[in-house]
């Protein structure tokens, strides 16, 4: 356990958007925050994954590995995303291959020593920081296919009051039994599919009886992004969705609820 | 029936022990169908009442059951569920506890049980997921089946269960060789979208060699069986036995493939199923080879070196 301080901004899911990164940093720097850390999956989906690296260092943003990390590290064959459907894995793969070509070997070396979670200890609360899920990296925790009493077994088993995931690329958080909770601090790698074109990242406030959790829209240069993405051969569909707001790709993965709110 | 399921008592049997009871699956019609596939893994039929349907009551006590074992999601099964005059309400109490989903074959539904579904759907936090199940892309591949008019029976019910915006997950057994799929997997999504189905849900299972199966085709060979050996470094939670059990009106059974063989009921109640089960079936050979054939694809675990953080 580590002394830690009271508010923390998280964001998972930078998918190589150095844009997008730059802008919650400043304003994360803007509002003040005590530690900011990343929840995995620096690299994937954008241009030029070694643009995301300078900028966690600069703002001391501390990692914690998400499978991409684990992939692109170890130069793994795949992105071990977890996708079942063939189209899913299609377009997964022409991401992996070019994100893992355009990471230098030192960031390959650093994604590798990345730990798989961080535990914090906050005002006597237990918090526990990880990527897809307590007990697997790659585990997709939605919020309309999770249960109160499944994410509270994930609390305990993990001895956690507070959770923090990623993973899914859609923030959610759930108020749980005994003043636990689990929060899905979204990404700022692409948008949310609600056809609106920013990004999230998440504000955790510690201090009193409740734990404030707010989540904070981060407008970047989109335009700009999905330019670069072009220029690097990327496919138009990973292009329409940065200049749409709307997933085009990685859908079959969703639970209902979650499809139906988008266009495709 | 139980004749095609051979329990092989050796030691060797490897054994896999209820790791997260993460599913809790319901025999909701028993062995209950208005249809008479010749594959169904269980031999469903109008009369095969070998499993009767579970009530209501019976429902809400194993939801109950299962909050404090942690338990997620929650699917129903039959037979065809839709048969049980308690299905709607079942459904709609699920719909308090948690996810849940119906596997279907949409050949009964009702309008005035799809709108209350819907309701209850809109009012509920959690995903209500249909999945219906057919044979083949065309009246001529999943006719034969299925039987007579099923496809166009079938397809009635996908476009009325897609006017009441519940995005059906359509789930075909493999009884195409794999070489075609590609071809008949487009020609099936192109017909959807005429028919008014804008953004089609397809999962495709592999053909369980089970039940009604071994007439048509054939049964497991002897050597399609698991060894301790292919277990080695094997992640486990590919494997339905590792995170799920199924109610029936017999009692808890290890997983909705096996209900009809001697060894699978494993208690009475939910705690007492939680022990180890010999993978000693035809139909683990094919859980191990495919992995989470039974899941929905957004509650698939991706395996792999980032099974489980170091």
């Amino acid at each position: 356990m580590t002394a830690a301080p009271t508010r923390l901004a998280c964001f998972g899911g930078i998918y190589s958007n150095y844009l997008a990164l730059e802008a919650a940093l400043a304003d994360v720097r803007r509002r003040g925050v005590d530690a900011v850390y990343c929840l995995g999956d620096l690299g994937a989906f954008g241009p030029h994954p070694d643009r995301v690296f300078p900028l966690l260092a600069d703002h001391d943003v501390v990692c914690v590995q998400g499978n991409y990390d684990d992939s692109v590290g170890n130069e793994l064959d795949d992105c071990q995303c977890g996708y079942v459907d063939p189209q899913d894995n299609h377009f997964a793969q022409i991401s992996y291959d070019y994100t893992l070509a355009h990471t230098s070997a030192e960031h390959r070396a650093y994604l590798r020593q990345l730990p798989a979670e961080i535990r914090l200890e906050i005002d006597s609360r237990r918090v526990l920081l990880c990527h897809g899920s307590p007990r697997r990296t790659n585990e997709f925790v939605w919020e309309s296919t999770a249960s109160d009493h499944f994410l509270e077994r994930l609390c305990r088993e993990a001895d956690a009051d507070v959770v923090l995931a990623t993973h899914t690329g859609i923030k959610w958080q759930r108020q749980l039994a005994e003043g636990r909770q689990f929060v899905n601090v979204g990404v700022l790698g692409r948008p949310e599919n609600d056809g609106r074109r920013n990004v999230w990242y998440t504000l955790v406030e510690f201090g009193g009886d409740q734990v404030q959790v707010e989540f904070v829209p981060v407008e970047y240069d989109f335009a700009r992004l999905a330019r670069e993405m072009a220029d690097e051969g990327l496919p138009a569909e990973f292009q329409e969705t940065i200049r749409t707001g709307w997933w085009t790709t990685c859908l079959e993965i969703l639970p209902v609820k979650e499809r139906r709110r988008g266009a495709f | 029936m139980a004749a095609t399921l051979p329990v092989i008592d050796d030691p060797r049997v490897p054994q896999v022990e209820l790791a997260s009871f993460d599913q809790l699956w319901f025999q909701v019609a028993g062995t209950l169908c208005n249809l008479t596939c010749h594959h169904c893994f269980i031999s469903c039929s109008p009369k095969n009442d070998s499993f009767g349907f579970l009530s209501l009551d019976e429902v809400q006590q194993r939801l109950a059951e299962s909050v404090p074992l942690g338990v997620n999601e929650y699917y129903f099964t039959g037979g065809e569920p839709f048969l049980n005059p308690q299905m709607v309400e079942i459904l709609i109490a699920t719909l308090e506890y948690g996810p849940a989903t119906v596997l279907t074959n949409a050949t009964v539904l009702k309008d005035e049980w799809l709108q209350r579904l819907a309701d209850a759907d809109a009012a509920s936090r959690f995903s209500l997921e249909f999945r219906v199940s057919i044979d083949g892309f065309s009246p001529e591949t999943n006719d034969p089946i299925r039987g007579e008019g099923t496809f166009a029976r079938a397809l009635r019910g996908i476009v009325k269960l897609v006017e009441y915006d519940f995005l059906p997950i359509i789930t075909a057994a493999r009884s195409w060789p794999e070489a075609d799929e590609a071809r008949v997997v487009g020609e099936f999504t192109e017909m959807l979208r005429r028919e008014g189905y804008r953004r089609p849900r397809l999962k495709i299972l592999p053909m369980l060699h089970l039940g009604a199966e071994v007439e048509r085709t054939h049964g497991y060979r002897p050597s399609e069986r698991i060894t301790a050996e292919m277990m080695k470094g094997f992640d486990r939670s590919q494997l339905i036995c590792d995170h799920a059990r199924i109610v029936t009106d017999r009692g808890v059974c290890v997983c909705p493939i096996l209900i009809e063989a001697p060894d699978a009921v494993l208690g009475q109640s939910l705690a007492e199923a939680d022990r180890p089960f010999g993978l000693s079936h035809g139909a683990c050979y094919t859980c191990y080879q495919y992995g989470a054939i039974c899941s929905n694809p957004s509650a698939a675990s991706g395996g792999g070196h980032a099974a489980r953080p170091t």
